[in-house]
């Protein structure tokens, strides 16, 4: 019987979904508008050289526009109403599959296209500066248009395999611009190593998809998620851990983290809005978008918490270790996504949590990147921080934006880090039994973590000694620090101001919770926390400063050695070396894979072609070698056509006997 | 003569026979290699109108069999001369017009071993033309054999004669694994007669006919019969451990030929899977699907693997067709619509990809003359345009959403599922290595530093850099010509609108599909459920 009630409850739920109408009914421009300004790019070529970034940017603009528009006409409805749905037009239908390309209009959906347009603008803008001395710009901006439309897809689709069309969507274009300087064989590598390791989580996904058609018979949001309480437990459980590995892959949450840090061989615009902001945040997405189905599963969602806790760990442990600006930031952003795979495993009690940290980490993650990109664009594009330092005078807004950044992502009081994370480690620490202590611990500590590592970075970047003084850059340039021109520089300045004001407008009178409940249901408060709910912002607070003490003693206070040190202790040097995950995934898999690969090709050869050779050889009679088949050929004709004759005179014997 | 039904069908297999002989005997003259070429274009260009003649002719909601045509051809064996399509032929139909004025327009500049004329060239790939349209079309089982035997002809001689340095010995061996098949699956053709004449009294070939009866015929008989077909198309379609021809065939033959071979020829083994084996004999497709399933998905990880370690570009490309083939044999043998439905269309998107994909290799070679990979670097930053539809290709390969490729194998693997899960789990990492496969040799080839080596004119040792600003990179290596991108522009917008809307090519499948799926007796093992709106 309840099994009965809550079907209808859902049943009526998925009624409410209505049909796009008004303003609503051309959404799909959204989508459009960037693809076509992909499409004239890439067309016309060179042509389009002179005017390419600035048509680039201004569809990623009027798509942000269309979609603020799109924002206000949906907060105008009734919040019951507010899950709309759009059909443009049949995909794949062959009988009970009808794939539609849909999209749906609902607060999620409609929070990431502000996102990814917003900061999608801002980066486009940028990047015109940045990009400015590269000869195929033009290409560059053909990409990231391709990249935003791809996500929009992404987030706009209403089914899961218009979800998987964005999802592999944005891994082509993530392929294309972490390779856009593609005769560095370092960017090669990296962008292939970024497609593969995420096609792994790609298969994922895609028999998660097999599984809900084969059961349900569709694979639409709407029907699905109405439907799912009829698949069995062993199935949803099987269904969100093949999501999860999905979005391991594209969040470069752990197994598959190893190739987040290598696709910072792209330009820094591209690790700002894709491999920080936007794409790598698909995974969140995909998990509370799927939130009816981990509901069901609190098996499923137990391991989301673990990787999430597990990654969150892993990004801050390497990224005290490392030299390079970016890849420190890299590894922040893999740590900072596994904060919100922990919040979205904890299910009601966090969806809505991980959206949040997803969004205001999207402001200061960007503008860091940005900042980052402005430090190199001054510093002939050096990335090494211990070549870096006393830089702020150098590039004040740089400088001063990046440090609203830094404060954001440690989680200083009031500014927008601030209420997202704490957000998470309370709920975290809201779990009952050994699970407050083992996710909120672990989150707790990644709070330090992040202070200690984030401080050295600013430390070393922007104060100290000026330690690139007495060297010169790679190709023999001396050092000549600057501030970037006003087109990169105001992007950063308004990120900064996301950076401040963004946690407190979200999480201030649950504002953001209460607009993502039609798509998310109600926040659940945690009521049975191993913690008092109190105790936990001073904890955070008292490590977050420890973290920043500690940073400040190791490289304030002292001067810095412009190489690193070899000799250092053991963990130090496994967190260098990514805890060694290359090296795993080397021996457990390229290493083998290779070596079978070409045994395979000796064995085709050797083997199974020899093999037909000799059956050849022997039907042409012991001399007849496939080298002298030419003057052989009449004779194994002929005894093929014996061969035939017999098969055929075996065949009419089976016939007659049988 | 006792003859019946539209001519289109005939109209579309003679155009392109009379103009191979046209073509063959204009060619007699040294000098008349344009107008040879010409000619040809022409006649193939006609035969894109009567295809899409016969397209429009076609109706999806109809019979089973379409514009057929009937006439006497040997009465005293009841062997007819009958054409007709159903949706699953229609689609091959269409493929192959569309892509032969391709070849033709790619091979307009072929480089042809000595003492051989374009007009021959051109002439055989008319008659290949034909000869693929009698396969399809054919609706009598005899000659539909006697096509199956007379299109290995031309092929035998595109290889043979106009192929790369090994083209005697890949011709034999095309030519004898083919005849092979041919002759096993002629034992099946004259056993199927004598069971259809013995359960109707009267011996026919008509495949209509002998539907209706031989699918009655025990278990045992239809297992042999169902043997000898499928051993003669496992070896077209090469299915693993049938396949070591194609690598050589599809290495040695030249560039148009192997659009052909790989992107049509070979596709004769799955439509015969499909119009044949299953409709045929369907207690034996049922008990041999498992044997089936694993050779396909043996296919799968076999070819992608081999694909990987290629060192030789062409032979790449063969590998990489004999994983698709496993894609397609897995999802006709999986026995739901829409693993067979994704089955037809990828035959149709994966001759259009690999066609695409040859082509743009065969581009690549023309520049840098060498067909081993590890001879390029770099190619992209010389020739832009050329690296980008590389890619295209390649995309199209590893089946990206929003190429054609992916509904086909979307469909495939979406279908298998719920019947054969673990086959189709398997078949999935196929996807994995599909993506390393087309990524490595862009990588090698595209990417990294401009190397000389086998870049015209930029030697500068074997494998040494060469500055792509230099003047010398920019003389000796030139981006596509007009005509390169108007033989690759048509296929990037097929692989680009069959991503975007398949629903016309599927609207025209499903219902052959269906009828296929009833002539085996089985049902989809999902179907349309109560509360599901759509």
């Amino acid at each position: 019987m309840t099994n009965l009630a809550a079907a209808q409850a859902t049943l009526a739920e998925a009624a409410q979904v209505g049909a796009a109408g008004g303003v609503a009914r051309f959404a799909w421009l959204l989508i459009a508008l960037p693809a076509l300004g992909a499409a004239v790019l890439l067309i016309g070529g060179k042509r389009t050289n002179a005017w390419g970034h600035l048509l680039g940017c201004a569809t990623v603009v009027l798509s942000f526009l269309y979609g603020t528009l799109l924002f206000f006409d949906t907060t105008d409805l009734d919040p019951q109403r507010r899950v709309r749905e759009l059909d443009v037009f049949s995909w794949i239908p062959v009988n009970a599959l009808q794939v539609d390309f849909g999209l749906r209009l609902d607060p999620l959906s409609l929070t990431f296209v502000l996102l990814v347009t917003g900061v999608g603008a801002l980066i486009h803008i940028y990047s015109v500066g940045y990009m400015s001395h590269d000869a195929d710009r033009r290409k560059f901006f053909a990409y990231l248009n391709l990249f935003v439309a791809a996500m929009l897809v992404l987030v706009l689709g209403n089914s899961f395999v218009t979800l998987y069309f964005g999802w592999e969507g944005v891994g082509v274009a993530s392929y294309l611009l972490i390779a856009f300087w593609q005769h560095r064989p370092a960017a090669a590598t990296a962008a292939k190593k970024a497609f593969l390791m995420n096609r792994v989580g790609d298969v994922g996904l895609a028999i998660a998809i097999f599984l809900l058609f084969r059961d349900l018979g569709t694979t639409q949001y709407t029907e699905v998620f109405a439907r799912a309480g009829e698949l069995s437990s062993g199935t949803l459980l099987a269904i969100t851990l093949l999501l999860l590995l999905g979005a391991c892959g594209k969040s470069g949450q752990f197994p598959l983290q190893a190739w987040l840090p290598d696709a910072m061989e792209g330009p820094t615009p591209v690790s700002a809005l894709i491999h920080a902001a936007t794409m790598v945040t698909a995974g969140v997405y995909l998990v509370a978008r799927s939130n009816p189905i981990y509901d069901l599963s609190p098996d499923g969602r137990l391991v989301v918490t673990v990787i999430g806790a597990l990654t969150l760990l892993i990004g801050c442990v390497i990224g005290c270790a490392y030299d390079d600006i970016k890849k420190v930031l890299a590894y922040s952003t893999v740590s900072q996504i596994g904060y919100m795979i922990l919040a979205v495993g904890l299910g009601p009690a966090g969806y809505a949590l991980g959206i949040m940290h997803l969004l205001t980490h999207g402001f200061f993650k960007a503008g860091l990147f940005l900042g980052a990109g402005s430090v190199m664009h001054g510093m002939n594009d050096e990335t090494d921080i211990r070549r870096f330092g006393g830089l702020f005078r150098y590039m004040p807004v740089t400088a001063v934006t990046f440090i609203i950044g830094y404060l954001a992502i440690i989680g200083f009081p009031g500014l927008s880090g601030y209420f997202s994370k704490d957000a998470i480690i309370e709920a975290a620490f809201g779990q009952e039994g050994w699970r407050g202590w083992v996710f909120g611990g672990a989150a707790l500590l990644g709070a330090g973590l992040t202070a200690f590592y984030m401080t050295r970075l600013v430390l070393l970047t922007f104060f100290g000694e000026k330690r690139w003084e007495k060297l010169t850059s790679a190709d023999g340039r001396a050092y000549h620090p600057h501030e970037s021109p006003s087109v990169m520089t105001v992007p950063m300045i308004v990120l900064a101001i996301g950076s401040v004001g963004a946690g407190a407008f979200f999480a201030l009178g649950d504002n953001l919770v209460t607009w993502l409940e039609p798509s998310l249901g109600a926040l659940e408060a945690s009521e049975h926390g191993v913690l008092p709910h109190a105790l936990v912002p001073v904890l955070t607070i008292l490590l977050v400063a420890a973290g920043v003490a500690a940073a400040w003693l190791l490289v304030g206070r002292k001067p810095v050695p412009v190489t690193r040190p070899v000799r250092v202790a053991l963990p130090v040097r496994a967190a260098r070396a990514d805890l060694y995950a290359n090296a795993i995934n080397e021996a457990l898999f390229a290493r083998p894979g290779a070596w079978l690969a070409r045994a395979l090709v000796f064995v085709d050869n050797k083997g199974v072609d020899g093999l037909v050779n000799g059956t050849a050889a022997l039907l042409g009679g012991g001399s007849g070698r496939m080298r002298r088949l030419q003057t052989g050929f009449v004779r194994s004709y002929a005894l093929s056509m014996l061969g035939g004759s017999v098969l055929v005179v075996a065949a009419l014997l089976v016939v007659r006997f049988a | 003569m006792n003859q019946s039904g539209s001519v289109l069908l005939l109209v579309l297999l003679l155009v392109p026979l009379v103009g191979g002989l046209v073509v063959a005997v204009l060619g007699r003259g040294g000098r008349a290699e344009r107008a040879a070429k010409l000619t040809a274009l022409g006649f193939s260009l006609v035969e894109l109108v009567v295809a899409i003649a016969t397209w429009v002719g076609y109706d999806p909601a109809g019979a089973r069999l379409q514009l057929t045509f009937s006439a006497d051809w040997i009465p005293p064996l009841g062997v007819r001369f009958s054409l007709g399509v159903d949706g699953i032929a229609l689609v091959m139909l269409a493929l192959i017009a569309v892509l032969v004025p391709i070849v033709i327009g790619g091979s307009w500049a072929e480089k042809l071993p000595e003492g051989r004329t374009a007009a021959g060239f051109f002439a055989l790939l008319l008659l290949m033309e034909a000869g693929m349209v009698g396969v399809f079309a054919a609706t009598d089982v005899f000659l539909f054999y006697v096509f199956f035997e007379a299109v290995l002809v031309p092929m035998y001689f595109l290889i043979g004669r106009f192929g790369g340095p090994r083209r005697q010995y890949a011709a034999v061996k095309f030519f004898l694994y083919s005849l092979l098949g041919g002759l096993i699956m002629l034992a099946s053709v004259i056993g199927v007669y004598v069971v259809g004449a013995e359960r109707l009294g009267t011996g026919t070939f008509d495949w209509a006919t002998l539907v209706t009866v031989v699918k009655d015929a025990p278990a045992s008989t239809q297992i042999w019969l169902f043997l000898g077909f499928f051993v003669a198309f496992a070896i077209k379609a090469p299915l693993v451990p049938l396949h070591t021809w194609l690598p050589d065939a599809g290495a040695e033959a030249p560039v148009g030929a192997g659009v052909l071979l790989v992107g049509v020829l070979d596709k004769i083994g799955t439509f015969g899977f499909l119009r044949y084996c299953l409709p045929l004999f369907p207690v034996a497709s049922q008990e041999l699907a498992p044997l089936v399933l694993v050779l396909s998905v043996a296919g799968v990880l076999y070819g992608s693997l081999l694909a990987v370690a290629q060192s030789d570009l062409k032979r790449f490309v063969a590998y990489t067709s004999i994983a698709h083939f496993g894609f397609i044999a897995l999802g006709v043998f999986a026995f739901s619509s829409q693993a067979q439905a994704g089955a037809v269309l990828y035959m149709v998107n994966h001759g259009i990809s690999t066609g695409m994909l040859f082509l743009v290799i065969a581009m690549v070679m023309a520049r840098g003359g060498s067909r081993t990979i590890s001879d390029y670097g770099g190619m992209a930053k010389l020739t832009p345009v050329l690296g980008g539809l590389f890619l295209v290709a390649g995309l199209s390969s590893l089946a990206l959403p929003g190429t054609n490729s992916f509904v086909s194998e979307f469909l495939v693997l979406i279908g298998s599922f719920p019947n054969a899960p673990v086959y189709t789990v398997l078949a999935a990492f196929g996807m994995v290595l599909a993506a390393l496969y087309v990524l490595w040799v862009y990588q090698q080839i595209m990417q990294g530093p401009v190397r000389g080596n086998a870049l015209v004119g930029l030697a500068g040792g074997p494998g040494a850099a060469v500055n792509p600003d230099s003047d010398t990179a920019r003389a000796s290596v030139s981006d596509l010509s007009r005509r390169e991108v108007a033989v690759l522009a048509p296929l990037v917008a097929l692989v680009l609108v069959l991503g975007f809307y398949p629903k016309p090519v599927l609207d025209v499948i499903t219902p052959s599909v269906n009828a296929t799926m009833s002539e085996v007796g089985l049902s989809d093992p999902v179907t349309v459920q109560e509360g599901n709106s759509r």
